[in-house]
């Protein structure tokens, strides 16, 4: 048996044109707890579905060993026969089934071809005593908290002979008091031989459990710490994080003039009735005109909730606190109010909740402004084309034509047509969710020009971004967000990476 | 050379739409002449399109409701209840027939707008609730017609609607001459909107088809409408029955690609999410597509009722069904935001083509069934194939 349970050898991963993984390589020692860390985007979870089978052998290169042997995971219950288990941030049970059913669905206590549910209480009921969970075996998952259903999945995990657990971001939902407790079951399963890897943004609970700490930056390995000769701290951790040069890639703004306020927000709070919590809590927040104004944050942070709860409220939170645009106090009571008041919203998710992917160009350019191209409710097709046209050239979306399909273009170029639906409107504040994901440099750079081109228009930008680099490259202000909560505001001049790390890690 | 590759990208384009106006062709080819010509004959042709009107309404409104998710299963009965409603009114209670036309158009969008409340308000999956819709209206149909039966009607100017013609001011030889000027005005504001569109193009500088494609577009079209104005007049001239058909279908064509509201509706189809961030209320939309079913419904029930010259305890049964094949055949997708009107339209005459055509032929109706299953599924494994392909 070799010391390793697991070592990942130069493992690369690409997706059409992006490289997610390069060369990475991961070992990780029989019995501990070893802890992966990175920015939103550095390779940690697409490490973690290569390892598991979510990409299946051959469509990566590198070699995963596993208890000594050469694996080749074609998919997931391939992972899961060899003894190991993933449990992902967005839980993976049945709230309608029962805690028994939701622990061995998949793999069902059998006598002959039936289940012998009997057999399966009394084993469920063994399971949930080893991660400490004092319910009954028959209680419904939706009845269940959150912090008890991360320990029903772990009792699943354990069901299975998992040798080694992952548990991606397993405390993000959790509040401290569970967050503790999990933390303690982790420590008494590495006693009883398992072995974990946890994913974490939160580095105080990394540096309190890891044995070894492995950091991840752009798809790269960077460095792996071990707790045993005292390398693990707060401050070595963020700065390799963090650690690339912040390079020449964010365009400079020349004159910076910042007018009255266009858009304030005081002891805003949004309460969303599904999750039963509130995603906003009493936020206060300001944009100038002319300011590019960045909302830093974890994922989860909160900082999407903000912007849909001020544009118009589509996710109907419960809202309290005050909105003013303009120095005039306005509820929006459909996102129509809030596009007719000057907002516009360029969604984090453009395939999802942004584009119509099978129309064409010119028809996503238009959708949200269709007013502009036609009279009395009828469209004029020739003046829609020449409209979608005009932000075809300025904004260089390649495409044969604006009758081209949205969905078969590339990430930058739909970020462009996205963003273009949105100037078409004729905003005074945009609001730019992760304006940058998943395009590359070059479609980045053009991306920033736009927004610093539209300032000098006259308008204000709020962005928001996981990217630090970004953040502080193109804002002239930032609030850290955490917990749904702001958690601090810094002047471009004051902010810096590890500020805003140490901000969004409370 | 040139003409050729214009023709040949505008056909790559279209192909969806072309094969369905093929295949058409072919069914029409194929019973012509095992039929030795019998199937397109004026008289055929005329019945076939007249059986196809309360169909056809029905698939117009249920394309509109398919390109946003949803389904209406409860048209057929709402139709049967509305046509009885109708005849109650003319028979019973003595209202005209101008009356009670519009009465039950309107009766038909409160129904739509009840479904309305049902699917976009309270949040029900439609097609729940349209099947609770359905067996209320058959309840209710079978209600209203307990007592006497079939109702029979026998005001002429409301049976003329499913019965009728325009009126013949002469003939010109074998053929209808008020007709025919219907057939000569339609090419002629064909041939003028089609120029019109062009020059309107070429007036911002956008690319236009070689003038070879155009013209031979043109003659094709007006070659088109002319066989049909001139097998339809050889009969009894153009019917209400298809006087309204074409009226629906060109105002919902319209209606689907020229106005806001019309690519609001695409927009909620394609992607609700999405719609509503931009402004749109897919609420509102979904109550209009909703309204404009149900009124649709009620023509569909006029139409039937006045076809029959009576209500009967029956009437609607499974149109929903034959309105939603139509509009599948007519390239629809399940998944939202695609399909036209007018392939709906052709979908209702193919369906309605290969009924007529095996009925001349003598094929069993328990084989009918199954050609026409038949049919369904090769039309929409053809979408789903060529819409891979194009990908």
């Amino acid at each position: 048996m070799s010391e390793n349970i697991l070592e990942m050898n130069h493992i690369s991963k690409e997706f059409t044109g992006v490289k997610a993984l390069t060369d990475v390589s991961f070992k990780v020692a029989r019995g501990e707890i070893h802890c992966l860390v990175g920015e939103n985007g550095a390779g940690k979870s697409t490490l973690m579905k290569v390892l598991s089978g979510v990409y299946p052998y051959g469509t990566y290169t590198g070699d995963i060993v596993f208890e000594g042997s050469v694996q080749a995971f074609g998919k997931i219950s391939d992972s899961v026969e060899a003894g190991i288990s993933i449990i992902y941030q967005e839980l993976a049970l049945f709230p309608d089934l029962s805690v028994y059913e939701n622990i061995f669905v998949g793999h069902e206590v059998r006598r002959g071809a039936l289940v012998d549910w009997n057999l399966t209480i009394v084993q469920a009921r063994k399971m949930l005593e080893k991660v400490k969970l004092k319910v009954g075996a028959e209680t419904l998952i939706k009845d269940l908290g959150v912090g008890k259903r991360q320990l029903v999945e772990i009792a699943k995990a354990l069901s299975k002979d998992v040798k080694l657990l992952i548990l991606d971001e397993p405390t993000a939902a959790l509040n401290e008091n569970d967050s503790e407790n999990l933390l303690q079951l982790l420590r008494e399963l590495k006693d009883q031989g398992i072995t974990s890897i946890m994913i974490s943004h939160k580095l105080k609970e990394v540096i309190s459990i890891a044995d070894k700490v492995t950091v991840l930056r752009d798809g790269r390995t960077i460095c792996t710490l071990d707790g045993s000769k005292g390398e693990i701290s707060e401050s070595v951790i963020i700065k390799n994080m963090v650690g690339r040069e912040i390079e020449d890639i964010y365009p400079k703004r020349l004159n910076k003039k910042f007018g009255d306020n266009i858009l304030e927000i005081k002891n805003w709070t949004a309460y969303d009735s599904q999750a039963g919590r509130n995603v906003v809590k009493d936020a206060n927040m300001h944009v100038r005109k002319g300011e590019i104004v960045g909302i830093a944050g974890l994922m989860g942070s909160g900082r999407t909730e903000l912007a849909l709860s001020i544009f118009g409220n589509p996710k109907s939170y419960k809202l309290q606190g005050d909105l003013w645009m303009d120095g005039d106090p306005v509820s929006f009571k459909h996102t129509s109010d809030a596009i007719k008041a000057g907002i516009a919203y360029v969604t984090e998710d453009r395939k999802g909740d942004g584009l119509f992917l099978i129309q064409d160009i010119k028809r996503n350019i238009t959708t949200a402004n269709l007013r502009k191209v036609s009279s009395n409710g009828w469209i004029n097709n020739n003046e829609e084309v020449k409209s979608a046209n005009v932000y075809k050239d300025s904004m260089n979306i390649k495409a044969p034509s604006v009758e081209q399909i949205v969905g078969n273009l590339s990430g930058g170029n739909q970020q462009k047509v996205s963003l273009g639906k949105w100037l078409f409107v004729g905003p005074k504040l945009l609001i730019l969710d992760e304006p940058t994901r998943g395009i590359d440099v070059g479609a980045k750079f053009e991306i920033y020009s736009i927004m610093n081109k539209l300032i000098d228009e006259g308008l204000s930008i709020i962005m928001i971004s996981s990217e630090l680099g970004e953040v502080l490259g193109m804002s002239d202000r930032v609030y850290i967000m955490a917990e749904g909560k702001v958690k601090g505001e810094l002047s471009i001049d004051e902010a810096d990476q590890e500020k805003i790390m140490q901000l969004a890690t409370q | 050379m040139h003409f050729y590759n214009g023709a040949k990208s505008l056909i790559k384009q279209n192909i969806r739409e072309y094969g369905m106006y093929i295949a058409l062709f072919v069914i029409i080819l194929i019973f012509s002449v095992m039929t030795d010509g019998l199937f397109i004959s004026s008289r055929n042709i005329s019945n076939l399109l007249d059986a196809t009107g309360y169909i056809a309404v029905l698939a117009v409104g249920m394309t509109l409701v398919i390109v946003i998710r949803h389904i209406d299963l409860s048209v057929g009965f709402a139709a049967g209840f509305m046509g009885a409603i109708a005849a109650i009114l003319l028979t019973q209670a003595g209202v005209p027939f101008y009356l009670t036309i519009p009465v039950i158009l309107v009766l038909g969008i409160a129904v739509g707008l009840l479904n309305g409340v049902l699917i976009a308000s309270i949040g029900i999956p439609s097609f729940v609730a349209s099947l609770a819709g359905m067996l209320i209206f058959r309840g209710a149909l079978l209600q209203v017609t307990e007592e006497t039966g079939t109702i029979v009607i026998d005001d002429d100017n409301f049976n003329a609607i499913g019965n009728g013609y325009i009126p013949e001011i002469a003939r010109v030889g074998d053929l209808s001459l008020l007709s025919l000027i219907l057939g000569v005005v339609a090419i002629l504001l064909y041939i003028y909107s089609r120029f019109s569109n062009r020059r309107n193009k070429l007036k911002y500088e956008f690319e236009v088809v070689s003038r070879g494609v155009f013209a031979l577009e043109l003659i094709f079209v007006s070659a088109i409408i002319a066989y049909i104005t001139w097998i339809i007049a050889g009969y009894n001239g153009f019917s209400w029955t298809v006087i309204i058909m074409l009226f629906v279908v060109i105002v919902y064509h319209y209606l689907t690609t020229k106005t806001v509201l019309g690519r609001h509706i695409y927009a909620v189809g394609s992607n609700p999410e999405a719609a509503h961030l931009s402004g749109i209320s897919v609420k509102k939309i979904t109550y209009i597509v909703f309204g404009s079913m149900g009124m649709l419904a009620g023509l569909s029930g006029i139409l039937f009722t006045s076809r029959m010259e009576s209500a009967t305890t029956t009437a609607g049964t499974l149109f929903e069904l034959d309105a939603i094949a139509a509009a599948y055949i007519g390239g629809v997708s399940a998944a939202g935001g695609v399909g036209k009107v007018t392939g709906s339209i052709i979908g209702a005459l193919v369906m309605a083509s290969l009924t007529s055509g095996m009925n001349l032929l003598g094929v069993g109706i328990s084989y009918q069934y199954m050609i026409r299953g038949g049919v369904l599924a090769a039309a929409v494994i053809f979408d789903v194939v060529t819409r891979r392909k194009r990908a």
